[in-house]
């Protein structure tokens, strides 16, 4: 199999390591070879983040560059349109439909972009779920990830089955139920 | 089958460190280094702490090794200029038991001051330096690192950079080789570097270098693919990876280790392509040495200093067609900020009302020098805010800085901010420190340290006080003060400036994301009181957003309770509901 390129990004803080975490486990598990590249340190306060993973029968670098992503998973807008140049041509966009102003915005020295979701659309497979409001529904804000990561599981090789029992291997103990649910509100998008 | 398993650059690196029988870690924590000492404090057979510096941390390995037994430190690059001195020495004293500085590399600055190259370090101390290009070779890596230094009497530095420590890829387990301890025997001529004793061992260095490239010419991890020889690379680290995402066809030198170079391999390899090129991230530390020795290769010339290297960048470099792929969009930024809750914010959100100038440090706390803070006027290294502004201070006189405090973490405090402090007390500056003093090592994802009263193995242990401190060395005024406190602060800090002595000020709140420190309730905005001056969108806290009517919101799923917003609105307009 030619390698496969995913993409997660996203604001410090949205818990972009939680999502890549259950992709490493599920390529893993699956008999790829995976390698997985994110950031710690500064760039999570607030910052933007973004995190790579790369499986195939043999992976060499382990970051996604411009023009080369298959699936791109945007946690917030202004991140999906910040990273849409990393896509292939023919590279799917899931976006969370969620606004994170960033402090250039807050402090009026940059304007957040208007109708993000509508001009991506334009030139790429675009697919959006608000997951916060559907995570606030099941009563658990901090799931939103999982929901945006059920939604771009479609356009992945694996099972249902294996994504459920990848998360169940991968969350704490406490959340399983929480991270399953949540990961089938996008999986039945 | 042996076990596999994905695993961190930097998790991988502990791996190694636990299966090469390693029986002492020390280290200080720094981006991109962390998480080797968080994941070899798991192996109970090491012991492991968090030293207050990598000086002190590279010597307790040192020592350890002087002992008898396999030990490491590990330290960000910037942390390696702070253990240099030591270093420097080791690489004259050599080693018993085997003994690895594990030195992590920032190239694109992710989360550090400067871009500096440890290479350059380990050529001026004569020490020899392995690069691992992924999960897998940084465990084998490792361990081949406690073999060399072993025969060849010498520490080795085992390099790795922000993508190969943050990168997770296939490992396979082996398991811990029990290595005895080597008997410890007296002997000064190997372990006391006086002038004589040190004329001596300088000869030996010399020579265990030179054996060292010759023999490095058939270590397995140094590795000559040839392919196409019509073209040929010579690289090493994550740089590798990208040669071969790119030209899989191509001949590749992949060197393991870095320093000193295989001269006879090298020249081979060059002999038998026609077109060379060296693909080394940042300095030229490769380059330079074969170019010197009269080989035709290229490198600085079409491959930049500065910044990570991609595979899009060899692409560009070196293909006619280039890289496939849309122009970047135009989009506001999204620097990192001080997160909601954080107490650096409601200490700074006062130094700015005061229009107080900081010198600054390494931590969280170097965020407040960017608007709307604007508070922090400098940052230098661990430690330099105290020591800065005594500096002014002596240039200037002392009403030059009765407008400006020195601000730093308790980690950075205890780091080297200690001796700083011991400086302007011993000097007679004047100037007014500010401890903000959160509980732990924040930036770095909260580590522990000597004033937090736990050690990196989780035990508890007395804390160091911090005012307690200040006041042993000779320093009458050091005032605590709740870091969310806005009047008290404002009035300590007047007052503490004013002074004609040195002063302390610990302002004190756990940091927001620490487990278990949560504030019981939320900020909520009452719309009908608001009017609309904007007082509590000044300190830039992320969860508040301006309505298009003037009025606020507060972000729910952001908003930690801290109230900072809440004391700065003057008419109310913002109430604590329980969460």
């Amino acid at each position: 199999m030619t390698t496969k390129s995913i993409m997660i990004v996203g604001v410090g803080g949205q818990g972009t390591l939680l999502t890549s975490r259950i992709l490493g486990g599920i390529t893993n598990e699956a008999g790829y070879d995976v390698k997985l590249s994110e950031v710690h340190g500064m760039a999570q306060r607030g910052g933007s983040v973004v995190t790579f993973v790369r499986y195939g029968d043999q992976v060499a670098e382990p970051i996604v560059e411009e023009g080369q992503a298959d699936v791109l998973i945007a946690f917030e807008r202004l991140e999906a349109l910040r990273y849409a140049h990393f896509l292939k041509k023919d590279g799917v966009l899931i976006i969370n439909d969620w606004k994170i102003e960033p402090i250039t915005v807050v402090t009026g020295t940059a304007q957040y972009p208007e109708d993000i979701i509508e001009n991506l659309g334009r030139t790429h497979k675009v697919y959006t779920i608000n997951a916060m409001e559907e995570a606030m529904k099941l009563g658990n804000p901090k799931a939103f990830n999982v929901i945006v990561l059920g939604m771009a599981a479609r356009h992945m090789d694996f099972t249902k089955e294996d994504w459920l029992k990848t998360i169940e291997q991968t969350v704490p103990p406490k959340t399983i139920e929480i991270n399953k649910q949540a990961f089938l509100v996008g999986y039945g998008r | 089958m042996a076990e596999k398993k994905i695993m961190l650059g930097n998790e991988a690196i502990a791996r190694g460190a636990y299966e090469a029988g390693v029986k002492v870690s020390a280290a200080y924590p720094g981006t991109p280094s962390t998480e080797i000492s968080e994941n070899v404090v798991k192996y109970e057979e090491i012991y492991a702490e968090w030293s207050p510096n990598e000086k002190v941390a590279m010597e307790v390995a040192i020592g350890a090794s002087i002992s008898g037994v396999r030990a490491m430190a590990s330290m960000k690059h910037v942390g390696v200029n702070v253990a240099s001195d030591p270093l420097y020495t080791a690489s004259y004293t050599g080693v018993n038991g085997g003994l690895v500085l594990v030195a992590a590399d920032d190239p694109g600055l992710y989360s550090s001051q400067n871009e500096q190259d440890t290479r350059c370090v380990a050529r001026a101390a004569q020490v020899p330096v392995l690069e691992p290009s992924d999960s897998q070779e940084a465990k084998d890596f490792m361990k081949f690192a406690f073999t060399l230094s072993e025969k060849y009497d010498t520490p080795v530095i085992l390099r790795t950079t922000t993508r190969l420590s943050h990168s997770q890829g296939m490992v396979t387990l082996e398991e811990r080789e029990e290595i005895p301890d080597k008997p410890y025997e007296r002997n000064i001529s190997k372990y006391v570097m006086m002038p004589g004793m040190a004329k001596a061992r300088h000869v030996y260095v010399e020579e265990r270098m030179e054996a060292m490239a010759e023999d490095g010419c058939g270590f397995p991890v140094n590795r000559a693919e040839y392919n196409d020889t019509s073209i040929g690379f010579i690289t090493s680290g994550i740089p590798y990876q990208y040669v071969k995402e790119v030209f899989p066809d191509a001949s590749v030198l992949k060197l393991g280790m870095v320093h000193p170079l295989p001269k006879k391999l090298i020249e081979e390899f060059a002999s038998k392509v026609d077109k060379l090129y060296i693909f080394e991230e940042l300095e030229p530390v490769m380059e330079e040495q074969v170019k010197a020795w009269g080989i035709r290769a290229v490198g600085k010339e079409i491959f930049t200093r500065q910044g990570e290297y991609s595979a899009n960048m060899l692409r560009r470099a070196l293909l006619p067609e280039g890289v496939e792929a849309d122009a970047p969009a135009q989009v506001p930024a999204r620097p990192p900020i001080l997160c909601p809750g954080c107490p650096h914010r409601s200490v700074f959100s006062v130094l700015n009302k005061l229009k107080i100038h900081a010198a600054g440090d390494i931590g969280c706390y170097t965020l407040g020098a960017v608007a709307p803070l604007s508070v922090i006027d400098t940052t230098i290294c661990m430690g330099a805010s105290i020591s800065s502004l005594h500096g002014m201070e002596k240039a200037k006189g002392r009403d030059y800085i009765k407008n400006w405090v020195a601000v730093i973490g308790d980690s950075t405090f205890m780091h080297t901010g200690v001796n700083s402090l011991m400086n302007m007390v011993y000097n007679q500056g004047t100037g007014t420190v500010m401890i903000v003093d959160n509980s732990t090592t924040g930036m770095t994802g909260h580590q522990d340290h000597a004033a937090t009263g736990k050690t990196l193995k989780g035990e508890v242990v007395p804390a160091i006080s911090i005012y307690k401190f200040c006041k042993a060395i000779g320093i009458e005024h050091v005032v605590e003060v709740n870091a969310f406190d806005l009047k008290e602060l404002e009035k300590v800090i007047k007052e503490e400036t004013a002074r004609d002595e040195v002063s302390v000020i610990i302002t004190k709140s756990p940091c927001v994301l620490l487990k278990g420190n949560v504030f019981p309730d939320k900020c909520v905005p009452v719309p009908e009181k608001c009017k609309k001056c904007g007082a509590c969108l000044r300190p830039g806290c992320p969860a508040l957003t301006k309505n298009e009517d003037g009025t606020i919101s507060i972000d729910e799923t952001m908003c930690n309770g801290c109230g900072l917003c809440m004391q700065l609105c003057p008419f109310g307009a913002i109430e604590k509901q329980p969460k």
